[in-house]
């Protein structure tokens, strides 16, 4: 701010002393907020950092390294079996709903509520259905499977939605184009809009993947929490979030549980930043 | 060959309730310009999109009477994939697809099949140079599109459109949105082509109606009051109306 600026609003300031209360409750809110995410993050990082070891990495986990490297593992293959299942079936809902359907047909509002309702529910009752379903009625068990089936419904709305925004925002010029050149549905779709779409469906993915690894209700009644990686997706396996939780649980490795707190936190951080990276190209890309 | 290329006959267009198109016949003569006049809203675009079907993705567009290209009713009688690549289409806001220069212009050839590297490479030079712009991009075609100019995006769109031979060109106020010196080149270009294509514009530039076409419809709402040679048109209208129009006493 320039001088000349503040001095003006000073002025204006006391000319409207209600207007200067409320710039300072922003200001302390602001503060408030930044002090909170601040804190939050320095004590995990103080914390977790001088507990980080070698033997949290080791292949196999006992009860006395209670190594994370077997979670890590399971994570991963959760994240991939997971957007393997709802990444495809997102997708081409959404481009379903977008490119296909006629404008205001019952069924894709109908999907559409359901979709938008389904992105409030708490992650407990998606657990609470994948227990009922997959590991009871379809007799799975505690597995990774149902584990990723859970997580799989969990990201549906979430990549339906950036897809459909991401398809939406591709200018119908575009279409028009490749129409006017004798092209049809089916190419224009593929070749024009969905490639124009794909950094806005990608970013879209990568916060599917946050939302997995940081998911711990919806997994501990599906997947469980088997320390030890599972040899196939039948088996019981926990993912760094369920990890840490147990840790810090049991009340005996609260330190483990900070390290792993800090791989996570590292980890969520990376996908934000490569979700925001890509959300800005796209920008660039629209001009 | 018949006479004519294109022959409109009763054509009747209506969005949902709205008429946009009221009994319109025309005729446009091969290797010929036909440019559309008229104030705005009164059916110029939407005419020219009824030449290749683009209406058809209007939803609740409904349409009577006929179009036929070469004899051949467009709405009954031919494939929308086949009339399509024969009546190419040059939009009014230049729109070329977000990839390289090189894959723009051979969108149109793989769509109908060519697939050889060596046939694309000449198909892609050939139509560039058609339309002027040769020279500008020769270095960077794998380069993205959307880094050119606007008056380069829209002879890059032409080129686009030149790619897939068609016989006719529909183009709907190709140069508003351009520069005067785009817009120059843009008509020079059009001038150049016209032997071997046919060309409908549409525009809201008179001194370019005059310039390049060589005949004129003047719209006005939905109907053609006027159609006749460009000259003839400008120089001794023979409706009141076109009179008022061109002499910008209008409303
Ligand atoms: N998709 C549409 N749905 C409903 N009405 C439409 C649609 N497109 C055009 N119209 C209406 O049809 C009429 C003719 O439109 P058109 O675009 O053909 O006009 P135009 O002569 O090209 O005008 P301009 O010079 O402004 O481009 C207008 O009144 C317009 O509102
Ligand atoms: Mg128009």
């Amino acid at each position: 701010m320039t001088m000349t600026g503040f001095r003006f609003d000073m002025k204006t300031y006391k000319k409207h002393p209600l207007s200067f209360l409320f710039m300072l409750l922003v200001w302390i809110a602001a503060a408030l907020t930044a002090a909170v995410f601040l804190a939050v993050v320095g004590y995990v990082l103080i914390k977790g950092i001088p507990q980080l070891k070698p033997s949290l990495f080791a292949w196999n986990y006992t009860t006395d390294n209670v190594s994370m490297m077997p979670a890590i593992i399971t994570t991963v293959e959760m994240v991939a079996i997971s957007l393997l299942i709802a990444g495809p079936l997102g997708i081409f809902c959404s481009v379903y709903l977008t490119e296909y359907a006629k404008r205001g047909n019952k069924i894709v509002k109908a999907v559409r509520l359901t979709a938008e309702t389904l992105q409030g529910i708490p992650s407990i009752v998606y657990g609470l259905f994948g227990m009922l379903c997959f590991v009871t009625s379809l007799k799975w068990g505690y597995s990774l499977l149902a584990g990723c089936f859970t997580v799989s419904i969990m990201i549906l709305p979430l990549i339906m939605r950036s897809t459909e925004e991401a398809l939406k925002s591709v200018p119908d010029s575009y279409r028009e184009g490749s129409y006017g050149l004798g092209a049809g549905k089916l190419r224009t779709v593929f070749r024009i809009v969905i490639p124009s779409a794909g950094n806005g469906i990608l970013a879209g993915i990568i916060l599917a993947i946050g939302r997995i690894i940081g998911e711990t209700a919806a997994l501990m009644y599906t997947a469980g929490t088997v320390a030890q990686l599972p040899e196939n997706v039948f088996m019981s396996g926990r993912t760094l979030s369920i990890h840490m939780y147990q840790l810090s649980r049991e009340g005996l490795h609260t330190d483990d549980a900070a390290a792993t707190a800090v791989i996570l936190l590292i980890t969520v951080f990376a996908l934000n930043g490569l979700a925001e990276y890509i959300a800005k190209k796209l920008d660039k890309n629209k001009l | 060959m018949p006479e004519n290329k294109i022959s409109v006959n009763g054509l009747d267009l209506y969005y949902s309730e709205f008429h946009a198109l009221k009994n319109v016949n025309i005729d446009i003569a091969p290797n010929e310009i036909t440019a559309f006049i008229g104030p705005s809203g009164c059916g110029k675009s939407t005419l020219l999109k009824s030449l290749n079907r683009m209406n058809d993705l209007v939803e609740g567009c409904r349409i009577t009477g006929a179009v036929t290209l070469d004899g051949v009713d467009i709405y009954k009688d031919m494939e929308i994939t086949y009339l399509r690549k024969n009546v190419g289409m040059v939009f009014q806001k230049p729109n070329p697809f977000p990839m390289s220069i090189y894959d723009n212009i051979a969108y149109g050839p793989r769509t109908h099949g060519i697939r050889r590297k060596s046939d694309l490479d000449d198909i892609v030079e050939e139509s560039l140079k058609k339309a002027s712009i040769w020279n500008e991009v020769s270095d960077r075609l794998k380069r993205s599109a959307l880094g050119l100019s606007g008056g380069q995006q829209q002879r890059l769109c032409i080129a686009r459109a030149l790619a897939v031979k068609p016989e006719v060109i529909l183009m709907d106020e190709p140069t508003s949105a351009l520069d005067p010196i785009s817009t120059m080149k843009i008509e020079e270009l059009c001038c150049e082509i016209k032997d071997s294509y046919t060309i409908v514009i549409v525009t809201h530039n008179m001194q370019q109606a005059t310039r390049i076409s060589d005949k004129t419809a003047f719209f006005l709402h939905g109907e053609i009051v006027e159609f006749d040679e460009t000259e003839k048109l400008f120089s001794t209208p023979s409706d009141k109306r076109t009179e008022d129009y061109i002499t910008g006493r209008f409303g």
